[in-house]
């Protein structure tokens, strides 16, 4: 464990503990930007320069921005009072939150990690190569759900018969 | 000691001569002197160094000059002198505005939060200088040389927007949100048309590397015309859309209405003084300039010259010529256009750009593959059916948007 891996991760954990830990809505969600910014790190550290550059510019310039205006569209007042959780909650939360961690925690000690030694540098044309054949198919279909998506949210938008526009 | 000392004068005087005798290169081989002269484990973490300063001090003193320019050219077209007080001809305005600048009190407002205010003029000069370090500015002259270059210039601006939504929404102030959010709609949007034009020349080179980008660009046709990607008809539309999006991304006039003086008291910098107010200036040009630097690289051919017979002129000075070229058109631009109604932003963008754009794309791919015909009147045929392709659709969308609007009256939910 190099120091740099260390400094990103705390980057990213601490942006993690900050997202879900702040009372500000608005606070959380720019938590949540920092630690999307440290795994774009994590990712350039590994020298996936691609996938980092795209981290940024997807988590960080678009969906943080999405987070940030349906905060703004949905409540009164940028500032949110503080939320009473009942005791019985609590012991959900606890409840779930320790079976989502034991999950992951299964399944990261079940993989088995192969470190390939020596970094192999890929090229973004590579990368392309790959997605238009190798993997075309799921990249059509992840294309098809974000186009039901947008037209769902314009069908949402859009006014219905009738109702006069505002 | 003595030695040593009189090794590295004879080495200094050496790289000074090798610099007189190829200006084009002397960056590149100053650099390279100065952090051969660092022990081995430094060389790497100076060289940095000496980039980032090169950088700042140029795109610094660029910022100076262009606001400058940006008084002086606005007076003259306003049929007004312009700053003329300080130092002849008001050349020494940059100076007391920077003084100014530093001297004012810096205001947070009470229920303002006072840390993200801080941070948001921070962030935003950051990421702003960020994008200007993948730029190829002349010949072995990319600070940094990277495989996915342009994805780093739009990811890097795209965390400005995020820096504008901070500073509306940290000052606690209705013109502030209004402002940000406005800009944060504004600068979505027209980074759609921004990446689409673009992506047309990556498209032709097959890469996202801005140097292999500027390097095929490099040549001549017929002995005269440079192989300019704007010289073709797809980089020509390209071209026009990439400029319209870089003014819709820095938000200049005529799509500065998150900023807009006269009705949200310059939105997002409302709460902002002193040098912070600076900062948000600095950032601004410094974004336009790099924005420009783009459309240098990607359509006007980078550092290449625009004639053979002036190839012997610094291939960098080509670069910022043509930087400052567009510049000027920026302040042009400001100085002769009325800013836009939203809706106009919007329909501009959504209806007109982005169809536009996938269109070009399409003539891209076309004027790839029809570069193998080889009959006699291939060039003036393949330049027939791309203005046909971008031509008829480009009418019909223009008309749609042209067509009177007629309003219901307005009411104001707020304000009555």
């Amino acid at each position: 464990m190099s120091i740099s891996f260390i400094i990103i991760s705390m980057i990213i954990l601490l942006g993690a503990a900050a997202a879900v830990s702040f009372s500000n809505l608005i606070h959380c969600a720019l938590s949540l930007a920092v630690a999307m910014v440290g795994l774009a790190m994590l990712y350039l550290h590994l020298g996936a320069e691609f996938v980092g550059f795209t981290q940024v510019l997807v988590y960080v310039g678009a969906v943080s921005i999405v987070v940030l205006f349906a905060i703004l569209l949905t409540r009164p007042a940028p500032f949110s009072p503080g939320v009473h959780v009942p005791w019985h909650g609590r012991v959900t939360g606890i409840l779930v939150a320790g079976l989502v961690a034991g999950m992951l925690v299964g399944a990261v000690l079940g993989t088995p990690l192969t470190s390939h030694v020596g970094q192999r540098v890929i090229t973004v044309k590579q990368i392309g190569m790959e997605l238009m054949t190798t993997y075309a198919a799921p990249l059509e279909i992840v294309g098809l759900l974000l186009t039901a998506a947008l037209m769902g949210a314009v069908i949402l938008a859009a006014p219905e018969n009738g109702e006069k526009k505002p | 000691m003595n030695e040593l000392f009189s090794e590295w004068v004879r080495r200094a005087v050496e790289t000074l001569s090798e610099m007189l005798r190829n200006p084009d290169q002397a960056p590149v081989v100053g650099k390279a002197f100065i952090v051969s002269v660092f022990p081995e484990f430094l060389q790497g973490v100076v060289g940095a160094f000496i980039s980032i300063a090169a950088l700042i001090s140029v795109f610094g003193g660029l910022f100076a000059l262009l606001t400058l320019m940006e008084r002086k050219g606005l007076g003259r077209i306003q049929n007004r002198p312009g700053p003329n007080r300080v130092g002849p001809f008001g050349i020494l305005q940059p100076v007391a505005d920077g003084l100014k600048m530093l001297t004012k009190e810096d205001i947070v407002p009470f229920r303002a939060d006072a840390f993200l205010h801080f941070i948001a003029p921070v962030i935003l000069v950051m990421m702003s200088l960020l994008t200007l370090a993948v730029i190829p500015y002349g010949r072995n002259m990319a600070p940094i040389e990277l495989d996915s270059a342009l994805l780093f210039f739009f990811a890097a601006g795209a965390c400005t927007e995020l820096a504008v939504f901070l500073a509306g929404w940290a000052s606690r102030n209705k013109y502030s949100l209004l402002g940000a959010m406005r800009a944060i709609a504004q600068m979505i949007s027209y980074e759609l048309p921004l990446l689409l034009a673009s992506f047309s020349a990556v498209l032709l080179v097959g890469s996202l590397s801005l140097v292999s980008i500027v390097d095929s660009q490099g040549g001549f046709m017929l002995g005269v015309l440079p192989k300019w990607n704007v010289l073709t008809p797809w980089g020509f539309v390209g071209f026009i859309i990439f400029m319209i999006g870089a003014f819709a991304e820095s938000n200049r006039s005529p799509f500065d209405l998150p900023e807009a003086e006269s009705e949200l008291i310059a939105g997002h910098l409302t709460e902002y003084s002193g040098f912070k107010y600076a900062l948000f200036f600095m950032a601004e040009y410094i974004g336009m300039l790099a924005i420009s630097g783009l459309a240098v690289t990607l359509f006007l051919g980078g550092w290449h010259a625009p004639v053979p017979f002036l190839g012997w002129v610094p291939s960098y000075c080509w670069f910022f010529a043509k930087l400052l070229t567009l510049a000027c058109f920026f302040i042009w631009v400001r100085a002769t256009l009325p800013r836009l109604r939203a809706d106009q932003l919007m329909a501009l963008a959504w209806k007109c750009l982005i169809p536009l754009s996938f269109i070009n794309l399409g003539v891209t791919v076309f004027w790839h593959y029809s570069a193998a015909w080889s009959f006699a009147m291939a060039l003036p045929a393949r330049w027939g059916i791309a203005f046909l392709a971008l031509a008829v659709p480009y009418t019909f969308l223009a008309r749609q948007l042209g067509t009177k609007k007629t309003f219901a009256r307005r009411t104001y939910r707020f304000a009555e």
